[in-house]
């Protein structure tokens, strides 16, 4: 497979990931599950940043790409922390994770 | 067999096995199964990753994503007993409106991908950790550095006072 | 012959995947036959030091008692208990060997030569290995339906990636001073010409400390074998296994005890490099060299017989702290992890790391 293929593949299998994503942020009812489709959109965005620094080699910018999936990488950490800790909270609270059962701020 | 069929099998092998298990992950009912099925999403991405020239982040990708993130995640389903009912929304005309804008837009951006022309010439790329840490470490990015270690302390100090129970907070 | 096979056999890779296949099938049938050796010399050694005598009737001296054990588990009843998530329930060992032997393919047995993969990011592909070693024990836990194998499960996980923290920061500072992650640029930065006393276990001694009780707990061997130990929570994490499924098990852990053992002896105590250090060459060993000299020579200096001394003094190392130690309480556990050798281990590193810097 010739290094434009592969790139051009991966590029594609992001995006289908990513619609994977979205899919599941939309349709699931359980909070944990639509968090993981959320670290799965991330994680298609990571590809197609992976994808795209092999494309663009060293000197156009491929090695910033890296960085910057290094750096999605470790805010993607943090924010899954943060996230759990916020839904052993709700679980306390409601003893549910059930998304529609959390609508105080409803009108 | 030369490299590029090599890169080939491998990369469709683990191409579709990303795929699947994203698929099964979206569609179990037990969120468990569907933290597993991740986990392989995550290792296949990871020797994508590796094919792509780049493997640092695939190693790093296992290291914190595949390691880290999910023992957190399987942690708390385990420990908050979480059983396996999610009834998919009660109107099939949201499933159905949902599908169909997904597909419009993958359709939109698989076009654009696969109209693009990809003609620079192949250049030798293996972003090993030397090179991705002399770019991170240079003026560009080392204040985004410092300001991640920050970033992650904060996550930790708040990911303790969130998670902490209620009577524990009379002690502070 | 169809013409696909000829250029297969004939491609411009074709070379080292054939070479890495019969590379792969002999370091997994040694390590197979290591681990079933393991567990004999386990017993016996800890026997001898426990003033008993081991097993030493199956064969002459106990000999065939891996044998024994092979047959006696391959004839145990296999069940799935109820309630059990059946795929997971039978994944799991699987997932535990896999990321067992997947950990050898970069460790150099003996020479640069002799390894699977000279990865350039190896010690971070063996971190990553590791980390993925936990999914063994947490689907094993998990996927029993029993209350015990979850708490079991959840402790061992607990422990192994706490532990793996310290791990990875006692590496730190054996990696800045061979300035590569290549686990033979590693060894081969540890011949500083002082023999025994210029490896990595004097010049990074705090580093190898952490590693050695880090390692410990990593493969849940005694002192930390808390979540598997049989009077506490029936048998931890592998209570509802039986028969091939928990000799897999078994296994899994084994390998791993001999895969951190590898990596010590190469990190840490000088993978293949005599511990004469220079003094080996003083034995002429060229063309007209006589038989005595030339022999003495091919012992004494640097190769593979010094690497597996050293790893087998790791692993008796093991066997001893077991046969000596009592048992760590959880809570003692993890302090000791957390609070005690996570902020020794990045001292050391900073303190490297200055050093580096300062003597540049």
């Amino acid at each position: 497979m010739t290094t434009a293929a592969l790139v051009s593949s991966s590029l594609l299998l992001s995006a289908g990931l990513f619609t994977l994503g979205v899919v599941g942020v939309l349709l699931r009812r359980n909070v944990i599950t639509v968090f993981l489709s959320i670290e799965l959109m991330l994680n298609a965005v990571n590809l197609a940043f992976i994808g795209l620094s092999r494309y663009w080699g060293v000197e156009d910018g491929g090695l910033d790409a890296q960085v910057l999936v290094f750096f999605v990488l470790t805010v993607a950490a943090a924010e899954a922390a943060v996230g759990l800790a916020i839904v052993i909270g709700l679980h306390r609270h409601k003893d549910t994770l059930d998304v529609d059962a959390f609508d105080l701020l409803k009108w | 067999m030369n490299l590029e069929v090599l890169n080939s099998i491998l990369f469709y092998f683990f191409a579709a096995l990303a795929l699947v298990s994203a698929l099964y992950m979206v569609s179990q009912r037990n969120p468990t199964y569907s933290a597993f099925s991740f986990i392989v999403t995550l290792v296949s991405l990871s020797v994508i990753y590796a094919l792509l020239g780049s493997p640092f982040i695939a190693v790093l990708q296992i290291v914190v994503y595949a390691g880290a993130i999910m023992v957190l995640f399987l942690f708390v389903l385990m420990l908050l007993n979480v059983k396996a009912e999610d009834r998919v929304p009660e109107s099939g005309r949201l499933r159905a409106l949902v599908l169909v804008l997904a597909l419009a837009f993958l359709a939109q951006v698989g076009t654009v991908f696969a109209r693009a022309r990809f003609t620079r010439p192949d250049t030798h790329f293996w972003a090993a950790t030397r090179e991705v840490a002399i770019v991170l470490f240079s003026e560009k990015y080392v204040y985004v550095f410092e300001a991640t270690s920050v970033l992650i302390l904060a996550a930790l100090v708040g990911a303790i006072v969130l998670a902490r129970r209620d009577d524990a907070k009379k002690d502070v | 012959m169809p013409q696909w096979l000829v250029d297969l056999w004939n491609g411009p890779t074709s070379g080292p995947i054939l070479v890495a296949l019969i590379k792969v099938l002999v370091i997994f049938h040694v390590l197979l036959g290591l681990f079933s050796v393991m567990t004999y010399i386990e017993r016996r050694v800890l026997a001898f030091m426990q003033f008993r005598l081991g097993p030493n009737r199956t064969g002459p001296f106990g000999l065939l008692q891996p044998v024994a054990d092979g047959i006696k588990l391959f004839f145990k009843e296999e069940f799935m208990p109820e309630g059990a998530h059946r795929f997971l329930f039978i994944a799991a060992p699987a997932v535990a060997i896999l990321t067992a032997f997947l950990s050898i393919a970069v460790v150099p047995y003996g020479s640069p030569k002799f390894q699977i993969a000279n990865l350039d990011v190896g010690v971070l592909y063996i971190f990553a290995i590791g980390s993925l070693g936990v999914y063994g024990v947490v689907l094993a836990g998990w996927a029993a339906n029993n209350k015990y194998s979850l708490m079991g499960g959840l402790r061992s996980s607990a422990q192994m990636f706490s532990y793996e923290l310290s791990l990875g920061m006692s590496w730190v500072g054996v990696i800045l001073l061979a300035e590569s992650f290549r686990i033979s640029d590693i060894v081969e930065s540890q011949n500083r010409g002082f023999g025994l006393f210029g490896w990595n276990w004097l010049v990074q001694f705090p580093a190898f400390i952490v590693y050695v009780i880090a390692a410990t707990a990593e493969v849940n061997r005694t002192p930390f074998d808390l979540p598997e130990a049989e009077t506490e929570l029936v048998a931890g994490f592998h209570t509802e296994y039986s028969s091939m499924k928990f000799a897999l098990l078994q296994m899994a852990e084994y390998v791993n005890m001999i895969t951190v053992a590898a990596i010590g002896a190469n990190m840490f105590l000088g993978g293949w490099l005599s511990p004469l250090g220079g003094i080996a060459e003083v034995f002429a060993h060229g063309e007209g060299a006589g038989i005595v000299s030339r022999s003495l020579h091919a012992v004494l200096a640097a190769g593979p017989q010094w690497f597996f001394l050293k790893m087998a003094f790791v692993l008796f190392y093991f066997i001893w702290l077991r046969g000596t130690l009592p048992r760590f309480r959880y809570d003692q556990l993890m302090h000791f992890g957390w609070k005690v050798l996570v902020p020794l281990a990045a001292l050391n590193a900073l303190l490297t790391a200055g050093a580096v810097v300062l003597l540049q």
